[in-house]
């Protein structure tokens, strides 16, 4: 890590604001949370915090927002990857906030619990009374949240106001707000797709199999491939077939595609990474393909 | 592999957008789907090229007005480094927004349109790059195209501008004569410019020498987080979290702890990886000490013969960021130096500085919205401050209004 003229690799860097970005909100909120979904950026987010707070334990419980469309084997690893840390684990359900008519299904073949989640994870964050919540959220991502604060100010509405955010200068976070309202704070804001590999690949990180190419049940939908799943609802012109595929992405499996591919190792994934010429976004997700503003509306009524 | 982040300064109309896009599209940092959707945009507004400001204006506001707003961060990587572009509005109403993403930039390119020449807005752009340190500045004279790449047009201009810089006393500065239209030096060297025997922007953002922009000279450790396991196999553990703002720290170095003035030895060094042998900026590590000493957040480890100020009274310049409200003395608000939070009261404003002019306003009694001031706080508790010149982490701050919790102003220590 270290060399004699001083300088520091491009993931030590990220990894050190990240951890000065945990410290400062364990140190200065009364009531954090971190977002874990068992998805590659909160699978090093929750590395991040282990380092942060080493010989401690992580000093917050980990949420998760199940919208019950999820991945069988993201669940598995979810329970796994926290009962080993000893870490809490709080489960908001999108099922309870339906079941108790907080938020309507969607119907139709592309009927998506995407957007229901905001209201799940908003209820949430009011009834465990959560002042600070770390989402994986990057930069990189998406250009709307190229724009987002690292400490990013939700009101007491959770709404994010893009136009009146606050400025955001040196390593100097501003960490005030009142009752009701509460930060999202983006530790891997500067992270980029590879970065996140690269940090997986080094560290020797556990992950989710269904990140590796692997052969599924699968139909094509707007040039996408979705899972054969009970939740996922197919039309009579989509037919199934099998084909070897990965997630580059993991979301609900409704609108989560997987990408054709071979690659078996973190090596293979990152070799593949390197040379594609699509966004993961664009690539997997049909929640952003809305519009050209989806992610700064869902954005500003509280997502992610 | 290092990162370089580097802050962008210059309007639509200088080619900024286009100089992003051709880096971003070059490094293959703009991926398929990205491109296309700018197309279809270009396409439907009936724009006759490929409007790359798309790529890189993120709100719907920005979209609909074809103007940048805020900082947005954009990231490419060539073989030899990671970049972070702090993509800033150019405008006299965002100067906030241009101080915000100079605050954390290794370099700044200015644009300068070699029609044009040295503008009010360039010099705006290189006081501000100053201001804040930023310690490498390049020029980049763009559209050398229309001016037929002249070396004389260019030689005009970088005397002009090398004359104003001696008053702002910048650092390090380059000039490259570019098209970020054509691609001339931006990426390789241009053929229709064999008078220029410099680097082109690329090549020169990959091997500028950033690591000695960092004080490793004067050691200081802002104490953050304090680690106390409470597990029986560390049961007597406790460690003072942080990151190195200054200096290079040493396990059994003689260290000195603010405010009690007590010294100690560093034991040791620890990260979850294990002990490390020295620590620097910018990393993250975990101090044990060999005495026990009260110690918590807010307070400083730093050398017994090389300490920082330890004040209650401070001199600063202010950039004043708030929509509504004025700053002026006896204005009371938050203050947040490296870890310490306390509360400030503006005894004085010296003089107000017009950024175009850098002439001081000795009569101003108020700063507002994108203004600049040298003014004195009186702090309700002690800080451990350097001058900003000397060290970026310890002589920054920022101010908070106590009413709205709005960050309203940056502050640099003199």
């Amino acid at each position: 890590m270290l060399q004699h003229d001083y300088t520091t690799s491009q993931l030590d860097v990220l990894e050190a604001e990240a951890i000065h970005i945990m410290r400062e909100v364990a140190a200065e909120f009364e009531r954090p949370c971190l977002l874990f979904s068992g998805g590659k950026d909160s699978i090093v987010m929750l590395r991040i915090a282990e380092k942060a707070f080493w010989p401690a334990p992580i000093p917050f419980p980990l949420m998760h927002v199940d919208t019950g469309h999820n991945f069988p084997e993201v669940i598995d690893y979810r329970d796994r990857r926290s009962a080993e840390l000893g870490a809490r684990l709080v489960v908001a359900s999108v099922q309870d906030s339906i079941d108790a008519g907080r938020v309507v299904e969607e119907t139709g073949r592309r009927a998506s619990r995407n957007r229901l989640q905001t209201t799940t994870l908003l209820d949430a964050i009011e009834e465990h009374e959560f002042d600070a919540v770390f989402g994986g959220a990057r930069r990189d991502e998406e250009k709307a949240r190229a724009k987002e604060r690292v400490f990013s100010f939700r009101d007491d509405f959770g709404q994010w106001d893009p136009k009146n955010q606050r400025p955001e200068l040196w390593n100097l976070y501003n960490a005030k707000i009142r009752k009701g309202e509460h930060i999202r704070v983006f530790p891997l804001s500067n992270w980029t797709e590879l970065d996140v590999w690269d940090y997986i690949r080094r560290e020797g990180i556990e992950i989710p199999s269904i990140y590796f190419a692997h052969t599924r049940r699968v139909f094509e939908r707007d040039g996408m491939l979705l899972p054969d799943a009970d939740v996922v609802q197919r039309g009579d012109d989509e037919p199934l077939f099998e084909s070897m595929v990965r997630y580059r992405t993991v979301g609900d499996m409704t609108c989560t595609g997987a990408v054709s591919s071979s690659a078996a190792t973190v090596d293979e994934i990152i070799a593949e990474i390197a040379a594609t010429r699509i966004t993961e976004r664009g690539a997997t997700r049909a929640d952003d393909r809305a519009s050209e503003a989806a992610m700064e509306d869902r954005k500003k009524e509280g997502y992610f | 592999m290092d990162i370089l982040r580097f802050a962008t300064a210059g309007s639509v109309d200088d080619g900024k957008s286009t100089l992003i896009g051709r880096l971003l599209f070059d490094s293959k940092a703009i991926f398929e789907d990205q491109l296309e959707a700018v197309e279809r945009t270009s396409r439907d507004r009936g724009t006759e090229y490929t409007d790359l400001s798309l790529l890189t204006d993120g709100l719907r506001a920005e979209r609909e007005q074809g103007i940048t707003i805020d900082v947005a961060y954009r990231y490419f990587a060539t073989p030899k480094r990671k970049f972070i572009i702090a993509d800033t509005p150019g405008h006299i109403q965002y100067t906030r927004n241009m101080v915000t993403g100079a605050s954390t930039a290794d370099l700044a390119i200015i644009l300068i349109d070699a029609r044009k020449g040295v503008l009010e807005q360039s010099r705006r752009h290189a006081f501000l790059t100053t201001l804040l340190r930023v310690p490498h500045l390049v020029l980049a004279v763009n559209k050398m195209d229309l001016v037929d790449y002249s070396e004389e047009r260019f030689e005009e201009i970088r005397e002009e501008f090398t004359q104003f810089a001696s008053k702002l006393n910048a650092s390090d500065l380059t000039f490259i004569p570019i098209s970020a239209l054509h691609g001339d030096n931006v990426v390789s060297r241009s053929e229709s410019m064999p008078w220029y025997q410099g680097p082109s922007l690329l090549h020169h953002l990959e091997h500028v020498h950033i690591a000695s922009d960092r004080n490793l000279v004067d050691v200081r450790f802002p104490v953050q987080y304090v680690i106390r396991p409470h597990k029986t196999e560390f049961h007597d553990y406790r460690g003072y979290a942080g990151q190195v703002a200054g200096g290079v720290l040493k396990p059994g170095d003689d260290v000195m702890h603010l405010p009690s003035g007590l010294t100690t030895k560093i034991a040791s060094i620890d990260t979850f990886d294990g002990p490390v042998t020295e620590a620097f900026a910018p990393m993250s590590v975990t101090l044990r000490l060999e005495d026990d000493i009260d110690i918590s957040r807010g307070d400083m480890i730093c050398r017994p013969n090389n300490q920082p100020q330890v004040a209650q009274e401070i001199e600063a310049m202010i950039c004043w960021m708030a929509d509504t409200t004025k700053l002026t003395p006896r204005t009371k608000l938050t203050i947040k130096h490296t870890t310490r939070t306390a509360r400030a009261l503006v005894k004085d404003l010296h003089y107000r500085l017009d950024v175009n002019t850098l002439h001081r306003d000795e009569t101003a009694t108020s700063l507002s919205l994108n203004e600049i001031g040298r003014v004195s706080l009186r702090i309700t508790q002690p800080l451990f401050v350097d001058d900003y010149a000397r060290n970026r982490q310890t002589g920054g701050f920022i101010l908070i209004d106590e009413a709205t919790n709005g960050t309203v102003g940056a502050g640099m220590i003199l």
